[in-house]
Order: C-alpha cells, then structure tokens, then sequence
C-alpha cells in the first residue's frame, strides 16, 4: 500500500470506555478446549487419529461383511489370492484372484511346463502366460510369467475374497479385522489397568510422601530392574493361554511407568495454594488426590496411556509370533501374522494384510500420542 | 560417586536374587514335565529321571541348592541337550546374539545419527520431512513384520541373500537391518530434536558471532552437546535388541540365545530358562547402571541420586 495516500484524519483516537475494557473480547477456552485446538493443527496427529478411529470401526463391523464365518473352514478353498470387485483389472495392485509365478527355462515351452506343474494343471484352459523373453536354447534364456486364474479353476467366477483365503480355506478378511478386534481389546484392557493401577499407586506415593514414598519407590526400583519381556514370557507360561493371560502378563510390570510420572506430578503439585485451599477447607485426603491432583494430571495421564496403548499391541504380537499367544481357533493380529509367515515364501497375501493392519495401528497411535503429548503440555514441546 | 555405585550394585544383586527366586517357583509351578517323550515312559523310568535330576526332593531343598549352586555359577543342565551345562549353552550362543546385536546397534545409530543430524540442519526441508517419516515408521512398525518383508522381498523374490542360517557375513545381512531399523530411528528422532534445540542456544550464537565457521559451530559446539542426552535412549535400544533377537534369530533361524529361549520354554527345558532369564535380567540392568553412570559422568549437571535423597 502506498503510504502517501493516507490521510491523517483517518484516524481518531480510540475512546477509552470502562465496559469495553472490562469486556471479554475472545471465548473463554478451558484447557481441553485449547488443547483440541492444538491438536487440530498438528496434521500428523489427526491422521492418526482418522486412522485409528477408521481400524477401529473395521473391527467392528468388517467381520460381519460377508458370511464367512471367523473359523468358517473349507480346505478346498484354501490358499486362495485376494480378488476386489472392481480392481480386477489395475494390474500392480495384485486383486485379481490370479497366483502368479515366473520360470526361466531353456526354451518357452519348458517355461510353460514348469509353470504348469507348478499350479498342478494339466493343460492351460486356466492360465495365461506372458513370455517376457523368447529362449534360443541355451540355459534359463527363457522367461515366461504364468497367471493362474484360481477362482474361474474351482468355479468360484462370483466368488471374491478380498483379503485371500489362508491355508485351512478361511476368509481373510473375516479373520483379520476380527484379531484387530482382539489386539486392540487387550490392549485398550491392559493400558486400562496399567493406568488405574499406575495412577492409584503414584498418586499415593506422591501424596502422603515420606516413609510411605520411601518404600513404594523402592519397589518400583525393583520391579523397573526386571525386564519385563523377562515377566511377561514367565507369567504367559504359567497361565493358561489366552485372553486374559495376555493381558495379566502385560499389566504385570507395565503399571510403573504411569506410576513414576503420576507420583512426580503430584509431587509437584502438592505443595500448591490450592491443595493447602482444599485441606484448610477440611477435605479429606482421598478428595484432595481424586478431585484436585489426579485431575490436574490427567494430561500426562492420557499422553502416556497413548503410548502404552501400541506397546502392548507389540507385545501382544510379539508373543502370538514366538508361539506363546493366543491359541487357535482365537485369532489376533499376532497369530495371523505367525500363521502368515510360516506360508510367506508361496503366499505372501496371508501375512501382509494382518501385518498392514497391525502397522497402521502401530503408526496411527504413535502419532497421536506425538501430538497430544506437544497439545496437552505445550511445556514440553519439542 | 562410589557410594552411589555400591548402593546401585547392592540393588542389582538384590533385584537378581529376586529374579531367580521368582523364576525358580514359577517353574516349579508349571505344568507338564521337561522329560523327552514323556508319555512312553513308565513310572518307574520316571522316579529315576527325577532321582537323577533331584526333581524329587522337596521344592525347598530344590531352592537351597539351586541358589547355592547358582552363587558357585552353576546354572545345572539341560533336560533336553544331552545334559549339556547351561553355562556352556550359554557361553556358545552369547556370541552369536551378541555379534548379532553390536553390528545392528553400530549400523542403526550411526545411520540413524546421520539422518537426525541431516533433519536438524535442514529443518523444515523434505529430508527433515523424510527422516520424520522413516523414524514414526521404525518405531512403529514391529521389527518382526520388517523381518519377514525383508526375507520375503530380498531373500526369495530376487535371492540375493540367504534366508536363513548363520554361516558367514552375507547371513548377518538381512537380520542386522531387521534389527537395526528401531535403534535408526530412535537415534535419528532424538538427535534431530536435541540438534535443533542446540543450535537456537546462545552459545551458538556466540560462536557464529565470533566467526567460526559453518562445519565448526555444527560438528565441535552443535553435534557434541546434543550428543549427551543420547546416551538415554541406549536403555530403550538395548531392550529393542534383547526382544528383537529373540523373534529375529527365530525367524532366520540363527544359533543365539534368543532363539535358545524361545526353543527352551516351548519344551520346558526349565534350567535353560531359569538360567538365560538370569542372563537377560542381568544385561538389561547392568546396560541401565551404565548408562545412568555415564550420564553423571558425561554431563555434571546431572545430580546423581545419591546424595540427600
């Protein structure tokens, strides 16, 4: 703008009113409406969040998308590759229903024999081939990539499995997001407990301070020294395997963490006016840590439940993958993934969705906990 | 300073004797028998196993001598390796994780360092951008889905390396990534977000003021002060390590402890367990010791402890 061009008589000094300047010019935010403010900024943060919220809402209700049932098993249908209606024909995204393999022989037909043997047929009525080299003889100058269409060879023209089928016939789609429901159970349960036990024991730690802090403190010194990869393997072993187990062996030692920064917060807080405010007004002890401490943690509370959350999804497949999880016909992602990889090398479909799934979860929560931890305590923002 | 390490020392003792002890009454708690091929044997073949293996006295004698043998470095022998010592079990597979562990802890930070420090000096650019990306991946996605994509893709789909088995430099290929991509990333996003906090401080400004030059203030004043705190997130790489061999040296069937482990429960082969559980409490908490007396040492505003408190 062209600063000659304005005139002074535009502007008239401002009236100094009594009522305006006491007059409240923006909404009052309370700390959690400032909070969501902040965090609707953070992109990163919101994509975790739209991702979360997405997995958990397949969990609930993709098993019911088709009739296939969780254990519903049929060995004549197994194995099979996924098929999307719709998608059949973006080749590179792999949802046609075709298996594909590729030979180099001597010359094509030898190609083709190896292909056909390899997908047990006797003649090509069912596979396509696309000969990407022509052979003149000598060895493996021949490449021919096979494309059997496994759904037209058992009849299947109007079948479609959209996630594949795993090696008893059972639909993948069905079985995974049913052990996303599983995972995310056990660890919205065992971040649950961690955090109720957590918050009890430090906010107790904290509050009443000296011999009793003294002692609980050198507990958790102990417990922090075991690790708990350690616990968790021993606790599984004694227990029967399942559900529950799970979730006892993660909360087992999983509490200290939660323990140790409620028992610094309140630490903190406790020697503030409003704490002496409410003694003075004769609360009792219990009121003082539920009605004003442990609120006035809950951030930190929430940001460290967070990160939990995905930690005990880890461990929960952690211990389906070396065997000590779930038991069949219970699914998790963690057993889908084990029982994925042991057919990885010939169908790799059956590990990749649950082990998608189980990433996106993984990096949906880590996110959010990323920016709720900058949106809930800009103090500690990095 | 030698105080406070003889009171953590006495911590680290007591911590292990309950480790042991827990241990040992949780085995004892178990069901089903260790012996081989349990089901063919008669009863009497039995009473002589357990004679043999004194299983039949009572758990608190069991306890005596466990401990006392345990003080002496007698971990007992294995129930399914031919009675092999477990001290000996140990000794040649310790080796194998640990070559294994040391060349993903070296590869993971100092790649993972050189991403963080590339992030934080070209803040806000698409290698800040990228690296941010590559860190939430590897601390998110587990190193067991890494594992098998890398297996899959690189050992069977276009075979460059071998897929299993412990024979040389090539094998340690594919598991050293698998198992360096969490400590890469925890290195990078820390030492990105200490880097830039560095680098805003006066004395960088001081230093720029006084004219030293670009590769001066990032490498002498900027990389050596951000580097401190980095021995704090040495405690969640070594836990990474310990839970990643175990899935990692299954997967590629390497001949380490973890492995042993995993074998071990699955059979009940309880003096293996009992004995490498004592082997992983003991590295998890001495790795902790270290690191917290490094820090006292490396970093003097730190107060130890000891003092008052």
């Amino acid at each position: 703008m062209d600063k000659e061009k304005l005139n002074k008589d535009l502007f008239v000094p401002a009236k100094p009113d009594e009522n305006e300047s006491e007059q409240i010019q923006r909404p009052n935010l309370t700390y959690w409406q400032d909070a969501w403010r902040r965090l609707k900024t953070n992109k990163g943060a919101i994509f975790g969040l739209i991702v979360i919220v997405l997995i958990a809402v397949m969990s609930i209700i993709g098993p019911h998308f088709n009739d296939d049932g969780v254990d519903d098993q049929d060995l004549g249908l197994s194995k099979l590759p996924p098929r999307v209606q719709g998608l059949e024909s973006i080749q590179w995204l792999r949802l046609d229903g075709t298996k594909t393999e590729t030979y180099e022989a001597a010359s094509v037909d030898a190609a083709k024999d190896r292909i056909r043997q390899r997908f047990t047929q006797r003649d090509d009525e069912f596979i396509t081939y696309d000969v990407k080299r022509e052979g003149d003889g000598s060895k493996d100058s021949a490449k021919v990539t096979g494309y059997y269409h496994i759904y037209e060879a058992k009849g299947l023209q109007d079948e479609y499995f959209w996630f594949g089928t795993d090696t008893l016939g059972r639909d993948l789609f069905t079985r995974t997001w049913y052990g996303t429901r599983i995972s995310l159970l056990i660890a919205f349960v065992a971040a649950a407990i961690d955090m109720l036990i957590g918050v009890a024991y430090g906010g107790i730690s904290g509050y009443f301070g000296g011999r009793t802090d003294n002692v609980m403190q050198r507990i958790i010194e102990i417990l922090v020294g075991i690790p708990n990869l350690v616990v968790v393997i021993l606790m599984i072993m004694i227990l029967d395997p399942g559900i529950i187990a799970i979730i006892i062996a993660l909360t087992i030692t999983g509490w200290t963490g939660m323990a140790r920064i409620v028992r610094g917060q309140v630490l903190k807080l406790k020697g503030q006016e409003f704490v002496l405010a409410s003694r003075t007004l004769g609360s009792s002890h219990p009121r003082i840590l539920s009605k004003h401490l442990i609120p006035n943690t809950l951030g930190m509370i929430i940001v460290n439940t967070m990160f939990t959350i995905p930690n005990a999804i880890f461990f929960e497949a952690f211990l389906s993958f070396i065997g000590l999880g779930l038991q069949p016909p219970d699914a998790s992602l963690g057993t889908l993934i084990n029982d994925g990889f042991k057919a990885l090398q010939i169908n790799p479909h059956i590990m990749i969705f649950p082990a998608i799934v189980i990433s996106l979860i993984m990096i949906g929560f880590n996110i959010l906990a990323d920016g709720l931890r900058d949106a809930l305590d800009p103090k500690m923002r990095e | 300073m030698a105080r406070y390490i003889l009171q953590r020392l006495g911590y680290m003792l007591l911590t292990l004797f309950l480790i042991a002890t827990f241990s040992f009454f949780l085995m004892k708690m178990l069901p089903g028998s260790p012996m081989k091929a349990e089901e063919k044997l008669s009863e009497a073949q039995l009473e002589i196993l357990y004679e043999k293996y004194n299983l039949d006295d009572p758990v608190p004698v069991q306890y005596i001598n466990y401990l006392g043998n345990l003080v002496q470095g007698d971990l007992g022998v294995s129930f399914q390796l031919n009675n092999q010592p477990v001290t000996d079990l140990l000794a040649s597979r310790i080796p194998v994780s640990a070559h294994l562990g040391f060349q993903a802890m070296i590869l993971g930070t100092i790649l993972g360092m050189l991403l963080g420090l590339v992030a934080a000096v070209r803040n806000n650019s698409w290698i800040d951008y990228t690296s941010n990306v590559i860190s939430v991946i590897g601390i998110s996605i587990p190193s067991f889905i890494f594992a098998g994509l890398l297996q899959y893709f690189v050992g069977v789909k276009l075979g460059l390396l071998p897929i299993a088995f412990w024979e040389g430099f090539k094998h340690t290929i594919m598991p050293t990534i698998a198992l360096a991509i969490f400590p890469l990333a925890i290195a990078a996003r820390f030492l990105r977000t200490e880097m830039i906090e560095v680098l805003g401080s006066d004395y960088i400004v001081t230093a720029r003021a006084k004219g030293v030059t670009k590769g001066g203030i990032m490498f002498k004043h900027g990389l050596r002060n951000a580097l401190i705190p980095l021995v704090t997130v040495m405690g969640p790489m070594a836990v990474s390590l310990m839970t990643g061999t175990l899935v990692i040296e299954q997967i590629f069937s390497i001949p380490g402890i973890g492995e042993q482990f995993v074998t071990s429960v699955t059979t009940n082969d309880f003096p293996v367990i009992m004995g490498t559980t004592l082997f992983f409490a003991f590295f998890f908490i001495l790795i902790i010791l270290v690191i917290d007396i490094l820090y006292g040492i490396i970093d003097p505003r730190i107060r130890l402890a000891g003092g008052k408190d």
